[in-house]
């Protein structure tokens, strides 16, 4: 990987870039999914190969190629810099980046058993026995579970001398029951939809979801929304469970303080934001209690959102983003940083793979904990609906509006909770929404989800994130819109 | 106040000079390097030697993508990739299973055989396996253009230096992306089935700025040829100009026009529901609806690679020819696409619309086809008391995969429509709209044009009115 490394930089700065960076990336990847007591996917892949990103009279290259022979790599450096000039044609302003110091270093995230050394055997095994559980509950018409893992190793080096090995063991999986009746459909998933958990943690993530013990029960709640009432139109005290949270913190908090969206680079595809410039250590984002960083260090635990250093040669960070829910800080890079005249990137630049650029993305955005323990949360609630388990998600270009609906919910009256509650959604503007927040369950109801789908950039780019939440409540929220006529 | 309200897609047509002295430049280059057909049938033949699998199926593709990407008038990404996959497909004793590797040196070779092979023999035996497909006779698709191909960084850079030019004068900004590209496919099995595909790429995609304003419009074709970036920065410029300072109105329910990108992007959601193992599966919104007419008399619509303005290889995941199918006809559910696999179970015939095994979700219609009408949008317009003209939908997801309820938002430019004459730009709106309902609303229909979005993969749709178009919310812009 080193020598790859030194030729492309050399090509490049022999070819006239002033700055040159690359990412060797070699990634493993295992999927497998059953349905319906049969496998579905069973694939391996592997890829490998280096990008080389330049700054050449002031404007950005950047080419990868898997053709890792000398002349391969060169010529791919080359092209970076071809590419880089062509650049100049429609150039406003040299690029400039905030200062960072050159790193040699190495680092691995911690994990137990190496899912890759699992006989892929017992990974279906484990997968089918879930299913069949899920079937035995009569009025089940589809039964699916999966579990993916990713091996990235990956060298990244610049001109500067910087010299980083890192190494990344991620491993993810999730079941799902639905039902068909009386022309509806009904959907449960465990421990989170589209996917189920995903963390930098080996196989023994897979033995701690109890998979197949979860499965009655996941199946069970699927055949009985069928008879649940469905979800009132007006406006609720709403409980949040830790998952769905965790997903409205990415989209209402985590995207939008994106510094990229922010300068207007995401405009034409993922959009802008709201949270302008004169924004920062002024707005009023959330209610007091309201506390969520941005945390890519592994003391944070051990989230897709976890590294030692990013894509660009940053040590990983923890940026405050709402401090006492004042508006306190975005996600950068060195060029963004530069821009708004920060001394130094907040470390969040990552790329999806060899061949895509690096961009900034989210690393680990959580809520701190609160003092609420979850039963004295339940017994404070008159009049509320608990959501659980996210079923659909939108939000507006610059991060306003949003709509979520969830799986399941459940009737909370007088302290206690009662009858189930079917198609569940809220929807509401980002800022009115957190400063109505008025209590956040304590540490031991937090749980760092992971999400390992987040879309960014073009060419699009497929990122996993990280968010912690524990479940929160929050007042006079609108529900019920989604299925409004 | 007047908007030009042909869609993005239809000002292709437009020839300007930029384009025409391009086009003549481009063809006289010589051709990039990329992997050859022969080279591709090479290696192709080796994985096959190297397997002692019972049956061996392999899938090459070497793709060179380049994208241009600017904002802010100013070009901040510019990016190119040379990549390559080997995918190599195992049959052992009932049981199949997929490698894949860009490495292609002979050790690698060997390497992902072996991956598939040991796969495949720790899995439980497939009962709905079938034989690999022997050699399959194909219809001739043609979607690789040369000037496509030989598109450079200096190319894309001066159209979008044109266009951030444009911008300048015009006092807005500009944020965009010039994309162009060509792929080398080849899928063989140890039957002997040889099938293979070139195609390239091209795509403009541009947003102009202003304060409180946005237009945006997109193109995408194999042939770059018929991508006119200055026309489309001019068509989305207007569109910022003419909805500066959006009002407010109530949300409800209004007859709402939607231009060919905004309902490709919604119905795009129902591709999947076409499927015979959707509804195999009973997660399909034609559940019980097969046969019934549960759309307007005015919708039909086909799945069609064939279509001059489709794209995409004339085979499907395992090698079988795709056939043309009738999945509406006047709103009636006529047809399903079908794998070998579903279409066995269902007792159907398959159509070529299988995905690569395995995979639990058996096949799709990638190639949707509407039939369009042949109102403009300006006529549409011009007849409508009262409603909505949008530009873009965005972030769609499904809210009742039954129903087919939808969620999402418009975008950069949405108008108010106000006794058949546009009457200003509106705040963005976020809608909760049943597909099942929409199709059974449209009045009048476009004609049906190659289309570009987000949410979806391009298709050929028309422009609708709709009536009843359920605008839920509105947002703060």
């Amino acid at each position: 990987m080193q020598d790859w490394a030194h030729w492309a930089i050399e090509t490049a700065k022999r070819r006239g870039a002033s700055y040159a960076d690359v990412r060797v990336m070699d990634i493993r990847h295992r999927d497998i999914s059953v349905k319906n007591g049969e496998v579905g996917t069973l694939a391996e892949s592997e890829s490998l190969g280096i990008g080389v990103r330049v700054i050449t009279n002031g404007a950005w290259g950047f080419a990868a190629t898997d053709r890792l022979t000398r002349e391969g790599v060169q010529a791919c450096a080359a092209e970076a810099v071809a590419i880089a000039k062509a650049s100049g044609l429609a150039k406003r302003e040299n690029v400039s980046l905030a200062s960072e110091e050159a790193y040699v270093d190495t680092w691995q995230n911690p994990f137990l058993k190496d899912p890759f050394r699992v006989p892929v055997e017992r990974q279906i095994d484990l997968l089918l026995a879930a299913d069949r559980e899920m079937r035995r509950v009569k009025g089940i018409t589809l039964a699916e579970g999966s579990m993916s893992f990713r091996s990235i190793e990956q060298l990244f080096a610049s001109s500067t001398g910087s010299l980083i090995h890192q190494i990344k063991m991620q491993s993810g999986a999730g079941i799902v029951a639905m039902s068909f009746a009386g022309g509806e459909i009904q959907k449960r998933s465990y421990p989170n939809s589209f996917g189920g958990q995903h963390m930098l943690k080996g196989y023994e993530l897979i033995e701690s979801l109890d998979l197949v013990e979860n499965a009655p029960r996941v199946a069970e709640e699927c055949v009985a929304l069928h008879s649940a009432a469905q979800c009132p139109e007006g406006h609720k005290t709403i409980i949040l469970g830790a998952s769905q949270l965790g997903l409205q913190i990415h989209e209402s908090i985590g995207h939008p303080i994106e510094l990229d969206r922010v300068l207007g680079m995401e405009a034409n595809f993922a959009g802008m934001s709201f949270l302008t410039i004169d924004k920062l250590r002024k707005l009023k984002y959330g209610s007091d209690i309201l506390n969520v960083v941005a945390d890519a260090r592994l003391d944070h635990g051990a989230g897709l959102g976890t590294f030692a250093y990013d894509d660009e040669g940053v040590p990983a960070q923890c940026t405050p983003i709402i401090t006492n829910g004042l508006f306190t800080g975005y996600l950068s890079s060195r060029e963004t940083a530069r821009a708004i005249g920060e001394k130094r990137s907040g470390g969040t630049v990552r790329c999806e793979s060899w061949n895509r650029l690096p961009m900034i993305r989210m690393t680990n955005i959580s809520i701190n904990p609160g003092s609420w323990n979850y039963d004295d949360l339940i017994a404070d609630s008159d009049d509320a609906i608990l959501m659980e388990t996210n079923r659909s998600w939108s939000i507006d270009d610059k991060r306003y509006h949003f709509q979520f609906s969830t799986e399941i919910g459940w009737e909370i009256k007088g302290g206690k909770i009662g009858r189930m509650i079917k198609n569940p959604s809220y929807s509401g503007i980002t800022t009115e929404f957190w400063n109505s927040c008025d209590a956040i369950c304590s540490r031991e109801h937090w749980t760092l989800w992971g999400t390992p789908n987040c879309g960014k950039g073009q060419p699009q780019q497929t990122m996993g994130t990280g968010h912690g939440a524990s479940p929160a409540r929050f007042r006079d929220v609108r529900v019920g819109v989604a299925f409004s006529k | 106040m007047s908007v030009s309200a042909s869609p993005s897609q239809n000002d292709n047509d437009h020839c300007y000079s930029f384009m025409a002295t391009l086009r003549v430049r481009l063809q006289m280059k010589k051709p990039k390097s990329i992997a050859s057909p022969a080279e591709l049938r090479r290696i192709a033949e080796r994985v096959l030697k190297l397997s002692d699998a019972d049956e061996t199926e392999v899938e090459i593709d070497a793709t060179t993508d380049a994208l241009t990407r600017f904002a802010n008038n100013t070009i901040h990404q510019n990016v190119a990739e040379e990549i390559r996959s080997l995918s190599v497909r195992a049959v052992v004793d009932g049981r199949t299973a997929r490698a894949t590797t860009n490495k292609t040196d002979d050790e690698s070779l060997r390497r992902v055989v072996a991956s598939a092979g040991s796969l495949a023999r720790n899995e439980p035996k497939n009962p709905d396996l079938l034989p690999m497909l022997r050699p399959q006779k194909y219809q001739k698709v043609a979607r690789f253009f040369q000037a496509t191909a030989n598109t450079t960084p200096e190319d894309r850079a001066r159209a979008v230096a044109g266009v951030c030019k444009m911008a300048e004068r015009a006092k807005q900004t500009a944020a965009g992306i010039f994309a162009s590209g060509e792929t080398e496919s080849i899928t063989a099995n140890s039957k002997g089935l040889v099938a293979t595909y070139r195609q390239t790429r091209a795509e403009f995609s541009v947003t102009m700025l202003e304060k409180n304003s946005s237009g945006w419009a997109k193109a995408n074709s194999p042939d770059i040829g018929t991508i006119n970036p200055e026309a489309l920065a001019l068509s989305a410029s207007q569109r910022a100009l003419n909805s500066r300072e959006p009002r407010e109105i109530e949300p409800g329910h209004y007859t709402a026009i939607l231009p060919p990108a905004a309902v490709l992007d919604l119905v795009g959601f129902l591709f999947y529901d076409f499927a015979g193992t959707a509804v195999l599966d009973k997660r399909s919104c034609f559940t019980g609806r097969i046969g019934k007419k549960v759309l307007g008399e005015n919708i039909t619509l086909w799945d069609d690679v064939y279509h001059p303005l489709q794209s995409g290889p004339a085979y499907d995941g395992e090698g079988l020819s795709r056939q043309k199918v009738l999945l509406v006809d006047r709103g009636v559910v006529k047809n399903l696409v079908y794998s070998r696999a579903t279409a066995k179970k269902m007792k159907a015939r398959p159509t070529g619309h299988g995905f690569s095994l395995p995979n639990e979700y058996g096949e799709a219609p990638m190639n949707l086809v509407f039939e369009g009408g042949n109102t403009s949008i300006d006529e549409m317009v011009r007849a409508t008391d009262r409603g909505i003209l949008v530009t873009r939908l965005w972030y769609i997801r499904e809210v009742d995969p039954y129903e087919k309820i939808l969620t999402g938002m418009t975008r950069d430019g949405t108008f108010l429509i106000e006794n058949g004459r546009i009457s200003g730009g509106i705040r963005n709106f976020r809608f909760n709209q049943s597909m099942i309902e929409m199709l059974s609303n449209v009045e009048m229909l476009g004609p049906a044009v190659r289309a570009a979005g987000e949410e979806s993969f391009e298709m050929v749709v028309p422009a609708m009115k709709i009536a009843n178009f359920h605008f839920s919310e509105v947002t703060k812009f």
